[in-house]
């Protein structure tokens, strides 16, 4: 990128979605924003946990961030999903909510100060469930347009066929059980991961496969749209976890 | 943007806003409306700015903790909106009745982007709302609107004075500087949505008068029939 200033280190300047918001300091935002994106259990966590310790090691400094993480929003978000009254609109300002206040008090910050910022999804899963509950795409897109453009997408590519068994297995079904009788387990296929509130089928597990499915396609579509760099998830975590870590070199050098 | 608030709503009922900075009155002049109409027979569904039992905590532990930022005080306000939008104003208006909004998105068109948002940005945001039939807007000074509400009580709140904004240590002079920005931009905006604007320092009576009489004109052709197209995407349970 061309540096209009010249002199000492003036940074480059960061590209957005749209405009930024006007009252941010904009200019030298340094650092590097590395998304992670891919469908609900694909492995995303466990490989950005290993990804920051890798880093780490190399001497960068890690900050890691992802949906519904701010301290404003999270009660909101989790108690609106468990009342089940959100609609595509009050579902994407919602969430547009939760990113406005870590962006602002986290991704900006750390990208100032230098650090990588490691995100567990980014605009783009708003963008796919929206679009997949009827949203028109491009409002959801203006929505967000005051989001910077990572410097890379990692996609984490999967097939419905390989998403199953990872995400349905009996431990699973177990925890299902006990959130059912009352208990609250924080982990597993929820509601919303199998697209219950759409109606796509008679049980959870046939919502969740034509939710997923859905949702695949959007990812795909986008793939291309923003240039998501496609990484094989299909595969085991060593070799996912090596393709990610080469990518990441090469965005780093 | 050619959003929804440029066209005219497919609807059987009838929308009715109030804008106005506060202390113009606009919330005595629709409780005077919402009065007569149900004293004439009409079914009459009433809604305020901010009231969603959705984002109201959010927006309240927000601002006593300090913790919003201008993107984070629109976007929750324009979620309180959206609910509000689908639970009590599109259903009510699909069944025929007359909605009285007091305070509607130019609300947040005035005051978030004097707060410092992207004016394009906010009515984006709002893309999805459905355009008033009648849109008032209550014009006053500020002197005017601050006599009025120091009349009732003795002190202005924090966030009606913009004091959040650092304009003014002086909360008196922070409302001032913060309503007269706000003032403006009402005044951008009620030409650019075609608000009907008015004299909001006649007296009650004269006022209500007037809005009656925009109103009357409003329900000539009234004829409270339910919608029955559905074709929105909404899975609103």
């Amino acid at each position: 990128m061309s540096n209009e200033r010249g002199g000492e280190k003036a940074g480059e300047r960061r590209a957005f979605m749209g405009k930024p918001l006007p009252y941010l300091d904009v200019e030298d935002l340094g650092g590097k924003l590395i998304v992670i994106e891919g469908t609900d259990g694909v492995g995303r966590s466990t490989q950005i946990a290993s990804l920051q310790k890798w880093l780490e090691v190399r001497g960068h400094g890690v900050v890691t961030t992802g949906w519904t993480r701010s301290p404003l929003m999270a009660k909101a978000i989790n108690d609106a999903k468990a009342g089940h009254r959100l609609n595509v609109h009050t579902f994407s300002l919602f969430y547009a909510a939760d990113f406005a206040d870590r962006l602002e008090h986290e991704i900006l910050p750390a990208m100032r100060a230098g650090f990588v910022v490691l995100a567990d999804r980014y605009v783009y899963t708003v963008f796919a469930r929206a679009a997949v509950r009827g949203a028109d795409p491009a409002w959801v897109r203006k929505v967000f347009s005051f989001a910077p453009v990572p410097d890379a997408v990692f996609y984490m590519k999967i097939d419905v066929e390989n998403l199953i068994p990872r995400v349905i297995h009996p431990q699973q079904l177990r925890s299902r059980r006990l959130l059912e009788e009352g208990g609250s387990a924080a982990w597993g296929m929820d509601y919303w991961e199998s697209g219950m509130d759409l109606r796509l089928g008679d049980d959870f597990y046939d919502s969740f496969v034509e939710y997923q499915r859905r949702l695949l396609a959007e990812f795909s579509g986008m793939s291309k749209e923003f240039g998501f760099l496609s990484v094989n998830a299909v595969r085991s975590f060593e070799d996912t976890n090596r393709r990610l870590k080469e990518g990441i070199a090469s965005v780093l050098s | 943007m050619a959003g929804l608030l440029d066209a005219p709503h497919p609807y059987p009922g009838r929308l009715v806003i109030v804008e106005g900075i506060d202390g113009s009155g606009k919330s005595t002049q629709i409780r005077l409306l919402e009065k007569w109409l149900n004293s004439a027979g009409y079914r009459v569904f009433f809604t305020e700015w901010n009231s969603s039992a959705l984002v109201k905590d959010t927006i309240k532990h927000g601002k006593k903790k300090d913790l919003l930022t201008p993107a984070t005080f629109s976007l929750l306000h324009a979620t309180d909106f959206a609910d509000r939008l689908a639970h009590v104003i599109v259903p009510p208006l699909k069944a025929g009745m007359i909605v009285l909004a007091d305070r509607y998105a130019y609300t947040a068109f005035a005051r978030d982007v004097v707060r410092g948002v992207d004016p394009a940005w906010v009515r984006d945001l709002y893309g999805f709302a459905v355009r008033p039939d009648l849109g008032l807007y209550f014009k006053v000074p500020i002197e005017v609107s601050l006599k009025r509400i120091l009349t009732g009580r003795q002190q202005l709140k924090y966030h009606e004075a913009g004091m959040d904004l650092g304009l003014s240590k002086d909360p008196r002079e922070s409302f001032r500087l913060f309503q007269g920005r706000i003032l403006e931009e009402y005044d951008r905006i009620a030409g650019e949505f075609g608000l009907t604007v008015l004299d909001a320092t006649a007296s009650i009576a004269r006022q209500q008068a007037k809005v009656r009489d925009l109103v009357s004109g409003l329900l000539t052709k009234y004829r409270p029939t339910p919608y029955l197209r559905r074709k929105e995407n909404v899975y609103v349970q």
